[in-house]
């Protein structure tokens, strides 16, 4: 709101020569902002509301004497308050039609008394201004003119509507703490920050007293590690960048050339990638101990939430990302336009501090008749020091009141504040201990609130550290999917629902998913699955999915026979529980053993129908990912097939949201590994939509779109589309993303789409700077990558005006230089590369001499097959070079070359022969040589 | 000596048989337990100088106080009058163990009627207002700058009775209070402790059962 109203009372100067505020949308609604402002001033801040204006505030009302009530001395054509200043004047004065008011909380009354006439009281006073205080010499310098009232009454909306309002203290802790990590090379976050003055006002600000009034607290001049020196100006409304402002006593530069943001760290952090990057990372840590320290955590709190606690900061899992974050405090209310439920609460606060046990339990009771849901209840109860009455219930002995406390806590837990106002007072310790209650209905509340408090971070954290998981683990233990119950077991098992739900809160955190572990939960929860119960379900499914993130869970998901619940759940009418069962058979069907249980216990199905509740979207998310990771077995892509799962699924390439995408395409690049598939995703219109997706930003989903392009592309028909729509320049192109991931994986849907398209060589050609790009990836630091274009420059240098294009990049000493690696898959197709460019002109010389013949000679001794073959078939194509064979012979290749003669494959045996041939041949010319000297 | 408390044994068995036929949720052992018990504490009273046939006023609140943890006076004088259904001023063998079936082990039901006839004061039916108030009385504390001490009792009491009186009479019939403690258990006992609690319980059904059967 601040910024916009900065913004809206610039354009009102503009305007005010005409001293008439125009009639616009955006004049009415700065109106209404200013009458609201002005309405709760003396409420959210009476310091202020009373401080008495030096210059009454002057304009025609259209209030009479009548109007006003008492605090005020009222005459026939006079009406005074009674409130008055230092030296005696009435704080507001009425001589109709001219009303003087002297402070803000007269303003605020005068408004009141108003009623319906209050925004057009509120324009008159702004206009009125204007006509008694336009004054023909404006002068900036006079900072206490006259002039300058709407500015500062805009201004003052500005400040205190702004939720976080900088000020000159908390600026100052700002300048300090970085100042601190300023210096030390590329280890700092910024070279170097100071002020552009030295002085400072007894008021903590540092710009001339003329630029205070626009809100400017001080100048800063910092020099980051990695861009220009950036001109800063810090005001109240916020830290932005200036004109240039480098000394102080400069008369321009003052105005604002970027957007303001709420802090210096977020504007450093949007114009220095250095600096983001450092305070992201351990800086962070300090800088909120530190601001803590200096009591202006708040904004602080708000920006690095994310990491809410110092040593925790990066422990946690993904998922906590999907989380809320935390939010700053809320002001409390305001006195005057509270409902009627505040005072009856306030009411019912105080009798429960007061009463004893009977009268407190009836409170309580009283106080579960408020819907609890609502938020200004929520919040009445925390703003009249309810919850702290609530949480030291929970400490008394008795269980009654206990239970009154936890059932009024577990419901206003759903807000998000109260939450964390729960943990700031120790609450969640207090719940923990509740755990341990002979009572059976008390520990479930307990549970029950748990699982609503921790759904942030730090409150789960906090359960872990009070001993809750070990806890709330022990309230599972009940017997589950007994036919009769006696009133007691039924109790347990209600007990175990709410374990279960607080354990599925809890289980957000990676270290709560050990602890979970670590208390034997895993079992439990897998008795717990064969409940027939979904309100036991849910959670307890809910948990496991989460936790199947860990590999050990994964693991004992699997041997603890869970698979075979999770597959019968996955037919409950239950959207949400299909989803959870479905989003932990993904996680776990990593594992072979794992996708072979689906399919025996009959799961393939069911996971395709689920694919027809296409509009619940986090649904069909899961059962793709599902069928995604049960289609990496070839069989359960059969069984797929026979329930028609590919043509549903080439259906869902359009209009699907990223993380539905990347599932889809996974699933199609699996299913195309089988050739009938290629056509058939070809036939129900998949290739289009797949190609399309090459353009998509999101790296998860590229590597799965390249996969399955590459898939495609093996087949010609398939080929001709893609080429046709471009499909080879989009793979190529995503060379140039930075995730290896995505360039290894693009690398080899290139090498299909050239092998397979009809003029690939042209087609790659016309690329430009593709070629360099290759050669370039060739100094990757990652395996896969380079095994990946190794794989492509053998396929691209099949064409020999390529290969001559590659070689004068300089293709050949970059291949020589990866020949040391022991990766084998890397070995394998460098050596296709080094036999596929030794056909262009003097390369085989070259290769031999940038010293790759001997590490390929040892690269021969590698046991794997494909190693041997490929390494075979480069030794050979090198064995042309006389050179290469002297190299040869004397690495002693012809041993291993010999015993490879004899193998089963004819194109080893061939090329390991071709080699002796060449080296023996070599000897003969040697000798018929010697002996041609020697008889001349 | 031994001849007369084998007589004596002999009766008291015949007598608890006789009453587990009409005390609901106890079996004929513990009956006979709860004959002992009472004839310990009747024992107790006669032997500080009283000869009554049954537990008086004096010995039955001093052990409502001691063995159940129930210290309210207004409360426990009610549980007297509660047990005391023939209004003899004595609570009989039998109307011990009947109290006290309700008293260990009733049902949500028994409760509910007992704890009724317990706030019923004036016995007619009904919690008007005065009861409650005399019942709620004094347990806010920390009035000072307020007027009427029973202000903010008075208030609570309109509170209460804008929640439980469902048909809008004034006062409390059973069946408002009834609907209001099935709906909400907590207010079973919501002007006045008058049943003991669970720990209470387990500590006395372990003394008089299990301490017995083993002697």
């Amino acid at each position: 709101m601040g910024i916009s109203l900065t913004r809206a009372a610039q354009w009102t100067m503009v305007s005010s020569s005409t001293a008439k505020l125009a009639s616009t949308p955006m004049n009415e609604s700065l109106l209404k902002e200013i009458l609201h402002f002005v309405e709760h001033f003396s409420s959210q801040h009476p310091q202020e509301a009373e401080h008495v204006f030096e210059e009454p505030l002057q304009w025609s009302t259209t209030l009479v004497p009548s109007d006003f009530k008492t605090d005020y001395d009222i005459s026939d054509s006079d009406v005074q308050s009674h409130e008055r200043d230092s030296e005696g004047h009435p704080l507001l004065q009425l001589s109709p039609p001219t009303v003087y008011v002297r402070s803000f909380s007269q303003l605020s009354k005068l408004l009141h008394l108003a009623d319906d006439k209050k925004l057009a009281e509120v324009r008159a006073c702004l206009e009125g201004k204007f006509e008694s205080n336009l004054h023909p010499k404006q002068s900036n310098h006079q900072h206490s003119s006259i002039t300058h009232r709407l500015n500062v009454f805009v201004l003052l909306v500005t400040v205190y509507s702004h939720p976080i309002m900088l000020n000159p203290k908390a600026v100052k802790n700002e300048v300090e703490i970085l100042q601190m990590f300023c210096g030390g090379g590329d280890k700092g976050l910024l070279k170097s920050l100071r002020y552009t003055s030295d002085f400072q006002f007894s008021n903590g600000y540092r710009a001339p007293l003329w630029r205070q009034v626009q809100g400017d607290i001080c100048y800063l001049v910092i020099e980051p590690c990695d861009t220009e020196t950036l001109y800063i100006t810090c005001s109240t409304a916020g830290s932005f960048l200036n004109g240039g402002i480098k000394q102080e006593g400069e008369e321009n530069g003052y105005e604002r050339t970027s957007d303001a943001y709420e802090d210096l760290v977020t504007l450093l952090k949007s114009r220095s990638p250095h600096f983001a990057d450092k305070i992201n990372q351990t800086y962070r840590v300090l800088i909120v101990c530190l601001i803590k320290k200096a009591e202006v955590a708040l904004v602080y709190f708000r920006k690095t939430s994310a990491g809410a606690l110092p040593g925790e900061l990066f422990s946690e899992s993904s998922t906590e990302s999907e989380e809320e974050e935390e939010q700053p405090y809320r002001h409390p209310e305001t006195n005057t336009d509270l409902p009627s439920e505040y005072w009856q609460i306030q009411k019912l606060v105080k009798y429960l501090k007061d009463g004893d046990q009977i009268v407190t339990v009836d409170t309580l009771c009283a106080m579960m008749d408020f819907n609890l849901m609502q938020e200004s209840c929520q919040m009445a109860i925390q703003d009249t020091g309810g919850l702290k009455v609530l949480l030291n219930l929970l400490d008394t002995d008795e269980h009654k009141c206990k239970i009154g406390s936890l059932k009024i806590l577990r419901t206003i837990s759903h807000n998000s504040q109260i939450r964390r106002v729960i943990v700031d007072m120790k609450g969640v310790q207090s719940i923990v201990k509740i755990l341990d209650s002979p009572v059976k209905e008390l520990k479930a509340l307990a549970a029950e609130t748990i699982a609503n408090v921790a759904k942030f971070r730090r409150a789960r954290r906090n359960v872990r550290l009070y001993g809750g998981i070990n806890k709330l683990v022990s309230l599972l233990d009940c017997l589950p999917n007994f036919a009769s119950l006696t009133p007691s077991q039924e109790e347990d098992i209600e007990v175990a629902c709410c374990g279960a739900l607080a354990l599925w809160s809890c289980s957000r955190s990676t270290k709560n998913k050990k602890a979970i572990r670590k208390a034997g939960g895993i079992p439990l929860l897998g008795r717990l699955l064969k409940s027939p119960l979904q309100k036991m379900l849910i959670p307890v499914v809910g948990t496991l999915q989460e936790c199947a993130s860990e590999e050990s869970y994964r693991n004992d998901i699997q041997t603890l026979g869970m698979i075979k619940d999770l597959v019968r759940n996955l037919s409950s009418d239950n959207d949400e529980l299909q989803m959870h069962c479905a989003s932990a058979i993904f996680k776990c069907a990593e594992d072979k053993q794992t996708r072979d249980l689906v399919r025996k216990y009959k799961g393939l199905q069911p996971l395709v129908s689920l694919l027809h509740k296409a509009d619940n979207k986090q649904l069909l998310a899961a059962a793709t990912g599902a069928i995604w990771k049960c289609s990496i077995s070839q069989e359960n892509v059969t069984k797929f097939q026979e329930y028609k799962a590919l043509e549903i699924l080439v259906n869902l390439l359009t209009d699907q949201p990223e993380e539905v995408l990347v599932n889809v395409v996974g699933a199609l690049g699996e299913f195309a590994q089988i050739p009938a598939n290629k056509a058939a995703i070809r036939e129900f219109g998949g290739i289009k939509p797949l190609v399309k997706l090459l353009t998509s930003p999101n790296q998860a989903l590229l590597v799965n779109v390249t996969k399955a392009v590459g898939a495609c592309a093996t087949n010609k028909d398939n080929m001709v589309i893609i080429d046709q729509l471009d499909g080879i320049r989009l793979v190529w192109s995503l060379l140039k993303t930075p995730s290896a991931d995505v360039q290894s994986s693009a690398a080899w849907a290139l090498c299909a789409c050239i092998e397979n398209a009809e003029d690939a060589g042209e087609t790659a050609r016309s690329l430009i700077g593709g070629f360099q790009l290759i050669v370039k990836l060739l100094s990757s630091t990652n395996n896969e990558v380079l095994a990946s274009i190794c794989a492509a420059i053998c396929k691209i240098a099949k064409d020999e005006e390529n290969l001559a294009i590659l070689t004068d990049f300089g293709v050949v000493p970059s291949l020589a230089k990866l020949t040391n690696t022991t990766h084998d898959r890397l070995r394998h197709h460098l050596a296709d590369a080094i036999a596929q460019c030794c056909m262009w002109g003097s390369n085989r010389a070259s290769f031999g001499e940038a010293g790759a013949v001997a590490p390929l000679v040892r690269n021969l001794k590698s046991k794997e097959g494909s190693v041997q073959r490929s390494t075979a078939m480069a030794l050979y194509q090198l064995s042309r070079n006389p050179n290469n064979c002297i190299t040869m012979h004397e690495k002693e290749v012809v041993q291993p070359l010999i015993h490879m003669m004899g193998s089963d494959d004819e194109e080893l045996q061939e090329a390991a022969a071709g080699c002796v041939r060449s080296i023996r041949l070599l000897y003969m010319a040697n000798r018929n040589a010697e002996l041609f000297t020697f008889r001349n | 000596m031994s001849k007369i408390s084998a007589v004596n044994k002999r009766a008291t068995q015949t007598l608890a048989e006789n009453i587990s036929k009409q005390v609901e949720h106890f079996s004929k052992k513990e009956v006979e337990c709860l004959i002992r018990e009472f004839n310990v504490l009747v024992a107790e009273q006669n032997n500080s100088g009283r000869a009554v046939h049954g537990l008086d006023r004096g010995k039955f609140i001093s052990t409502l106080h001691s063995i159940f943890g129930l210290t309210d006076d207004r409360m426990t004088g009610r549980v007297f009058r509660t047990f005391d259904k023939d209004n003899d001023s004595v609570v009989s063998m039998k109307e011990w163990i009947e109290g006290l079936s309700v008293f260990l082990r009733g049902t949500l039901d028994e409760k509910i009627k007992y704890c009724f006839t317990v706030y019923d004061l004036n016995g007619d039916n009904a919690i008007s207002r005065e009861e409650m108030l005399h019942m709620l009385k004094g347990r806010l504390i920390r009035q000072p700058n307020e007027e009427d001490p029973d202000e903010g009792i008075k208030d609570l009491v309109e509170i209460i009775l804008k929640k439980m009186d469902y048909d809008h009479d004034g006062k409390l019939s059973f069946e408002d209070f009834e609907k209001t403690v099935k709906d909400e258990n907590l207010l079973l006992e919501a002007f006045g402790t008058c049943l003991p609690d669970f720990r209470r319980i387990e500590m006395f059904e372990r003394h008089v059962f299990q301490e017995q059967f083993e002697q």
